[in-house]
């Protein structure tokens, strides 16, 4: 059971990978509408020493020859919330499942350019260890159909060849729960099938999941998309809760979403990065025209 | 005011009766115009008699009267042709027939199975005898129904489920998956009589000499439980592959992806993922394949024996009584309707009621007991 306990590797990066050098173009006007989109968030953000874990170089996605994803280099960084945006169909979500290669799903899609986490390329890795250091929220909440307590438990069983008890496995899918603001609510009736709880709570419950392997970096696609806004409240004081503990990236389209709880941005269009940076950066002061029409809302 | 689409509508309902279509139509139509329904009810308000019969307001209530509160003069129905709308009546009126059908069958092997029920017959052995009050019962028909039924079962459900597991979820090559899809069509498709002489001839093959009796000479008998039930578990393979199949491809992608997410395998995905969240269709198509099982006679003609007593071979506990051969309901209603050679049927009519009970209840059971388990996914 040791092996549960131990803490994801931390390995020290050079301290001149940290920010990427402001892109040297002509500081055009604040753009009409800049006033209003100024972040106005209400959560506090304490300032958290930002790692790297992961990084892409040059990373392409197509599905039959189709370009998804062109030549995107990111980092992501533990302590930081990196929010993904831009207009449907631009390679967000492609982007974020080549992260943990669920794109490899696909049948025809094909990589090229390099995913490395914490300085390694991750096709050295084994798929499923991969899986486990990059843990994944989707769209929609899918809990499996079992019980609060096997869902969790699910993601840890099954690592050896013994099979732990619901006793031993119990504090580990308390704690999971806890950290996913979601055993106050279920602690009493762990033995109830997921999918009778609520969206909201069977979202935080697949957060839970996901964090019960012990990630190191959380990928979160549109989380709150299919939720009301109580319950994407109580994912984004997740988010921020969590973003001190691990790496979030987090695909979203609602830009108020991104300025509430991200701590840099990136904007897409058709696949390309167009522009990336902390959440000033782009929603005050945005470099390319392309991010201003569409933080604008001119378009998107 | 009145214009020529609004004349068209033949029955102007007077206020009241509208009022309660509102109250009672609100389930089946949603959309109400109030001010287009006023409109028409003001311009020609001459309410034209009456009642015509108890089921007035249910026909009121029918797609194709015109009519109803919510009449819209543009809906297509008003475009419809003599032929669609005759079409919407006969689909309607076959609907009722077939409820009309299902009650006469229910209610008349009530009738007549009741009548003829005896529970001593439920708990006593048939006997040879032409005589009626000398023949017994079927208690060993009915152990033979419950007996074929979950060996039938038993052998069609992991092989069945293993199918569908494949091809829903792996599936390659394609070729061999149509080349699969295609040999379950053809079972599926294939008579039971024939599907009961072929697994004559496989099992009187001496190779499956342990299945069945063997005379002296070495002959194989070929009848037994085991022959039957191999053959039965071949009716009830298609049904349970087809449900199996459909309730995995209700489960989104998204879900097995989540699990791949977790660093989980296929292997892992399918065990704990797929078939808990399947298990309802399974289940479905277990109880349809028992359906099928419970109620085949030919394969039971064939392959079971056409003793009316079970008749063990051998003295292995449960072997033997398998190895041996006996009768079912279907066979025994068959045996002693006016058509077979026993000819008692009051005894056929009460088997048949028993039989019918016995296939009713069982549908219902395992519907209840996998309904409640049915995930509802969100896609």
């Amino acid at each position: 059971m040791e092996k549960l306990n131990t803490p994801p590797p931390v390995r020290r990066i050079s301290p001149d990978k940290k920010s990427k050098p402001a892109k040297p173009s002509s500081t055009t006007a604040a753009s009409k509408r800049n006033g209003k989109v100024s972040v106005k968030t209400g959560r506090s953000r304490p300032k958290v020493e930002s790692i790297e874990r992961m990084r892409t170089v040059d990373l392409g996605i197509a599905y039959g020859g189709k370009s998804a994803v062109n030549g995107v280099s990111l980092q992501i960084k533990k302590g930081e919330v990196l929010a993904l945006i831009g207009p449907s169909g631009c390679g967000k979500t492609t982007y974020l499942r080549s992260l943990n290669l669920l794109v490899e799903q696909t049948p025809t899609a094909t990589r090229t350019g390099k995913i490395m986490l914490d300085g390694e390329d991750v096709d050295k890795l084994e798929l499923t260890e991969l899986r486990r250091k990059v843990g994944m929220v989707f769209q929609q909440p899918n809990p499996f159909p079992m019980s609060i307590f096997d869902n969790i438990a699910y993601g840890i069983r099954e690592r050896g060849s013994r099979k732990p008890t619901r006793r031993v496995l119990k504090p580990f899918v308390e704690e999971a729960l806890d950290r996913a603001n979601l055993l106050e609510e279920v602690k009493d009736n762990l033995s109830h099938p997921a999918l009778r709880l609520s969206g909201g709570q069977q979202q935080r419950l697949c957060i839970a999941r996901s964090l019960a392997v012990e990630p190191e970096v959380l990928l979160l696609d549109e989380p709150c998309s299919a939720l009301d806004p109580r319950s994407t409240a109580a994912i984004e004081d997740l988010v921020l809760k969590l973003r001190s503990e691990i790496a979030i990236v987090i695909v979203t389209h609602n830009m108020q979403q991104a300025q509430r709880v991200a701590d840099r941005v990136a904007f897409m269009y058709l696949g390309d990065l167009v522009e990336e940076g902390t959440v000033t950066q782009v929603f005050d002061k945005p470099q390319q025209k392309r991010t201003r029409d569409y933080v604008s809302g001119d378009f998107g | 005011m009145a214009t020529p689409t609004e004349k068209k509508t033949r029955k102007p309902p007077s206020k009241a009766r509208k009022r309660s279509q509102q109250t009672s139509s609100k389930t089946k139509r949603g959309k109400t115009r109030p001010g287009k329904a006023a409109v028409a009810a003001s311009s020609n308000g001459i309410a034209v008699g009456g009642h015509n019969g108890p089921f007035e307001d249910l026909l009121d209530r029918a797609p194709w009267r015109e009519n109803s509160d919510d009449f819209d003069p543009h809906a297509e129905r008003e475009a419809w042709s003599l032929m669609d709308r005759m079409g919407l009546r006969l689909a309607w009126a076959a609907g009722i027939f077939l409820c009309v059908v299902a009650a006469a069958i229910v209610l008349y092997l009530l009738v007549r199975g009741l009548q003829f029920v005896k529970i001593s017959e439920l708990t006593s052995s048939p006997l040879p005898s032409l005589d009626q009050s000398q023949s017994g019962g079927y208690l060993d028909p009915i152990l033979g129904t419950l007996i074929l039924t979950v060996l039938g079962i038993v052998i069609a459900l992991p092989i069945g489920v293993a199918i569908a597991v494949w091809l829903s979820e792996y599936g390659r090559p394609k070729p061999l998956a149509r080349a699969v899809e295609s040999a379950v069509e053809i079972v599926a498709g294939t008579p039971s009589i024939v599907l009961a002489i072929f697994g004559l001839i496989i099992f009187q093959g001496s190779f499956f000499s342990f299945l069945s009796f063997s005379a002296d000479g070495g002959a194989v008998f070929g009848r037994s439980f085991f022959c039957a039930g191999a053959m039965m578990a071949l009716i009830a393979l298609p049904l349970v592959v087809g449900s199996t199949r459909e309730a995995l491809q209700a489960i989104p992608a998204h879900v097995r992806e989540a699990s791949y997410a977790l660093g989980k395998d296929r292997a892992s995905t399918i065990r704990r993922v797929l078939l808990p969240g399947a298990r309802a269709g399974i289940g479905t198509g277990a109880s349809l394949g028992m359906g099928r099982i419970a109620g085949d006679t030919a394969i039971v003609v064939l392959l079971l024996g056409a003793t009316l007593e079970l008749q063990p071979v051998g003295n292995a506990p449960v072997f033997s009584l398998l190895k041996g051969t006996g009768s079912t309901l279907t066979s025994y209603v068959y045996n002693n309707s006016p058509a077979g050679e026993g000819n008692a049927p009051e005894k056929a009519y009460a088997a048949a009621f028993v039989l019918l009970l016995i296939v009713i209840f069982l549908n219902f059971a395992i519907a209840a007991l996998v309904r409640r388990k049915e995930p509802e996914w969100r896609s």
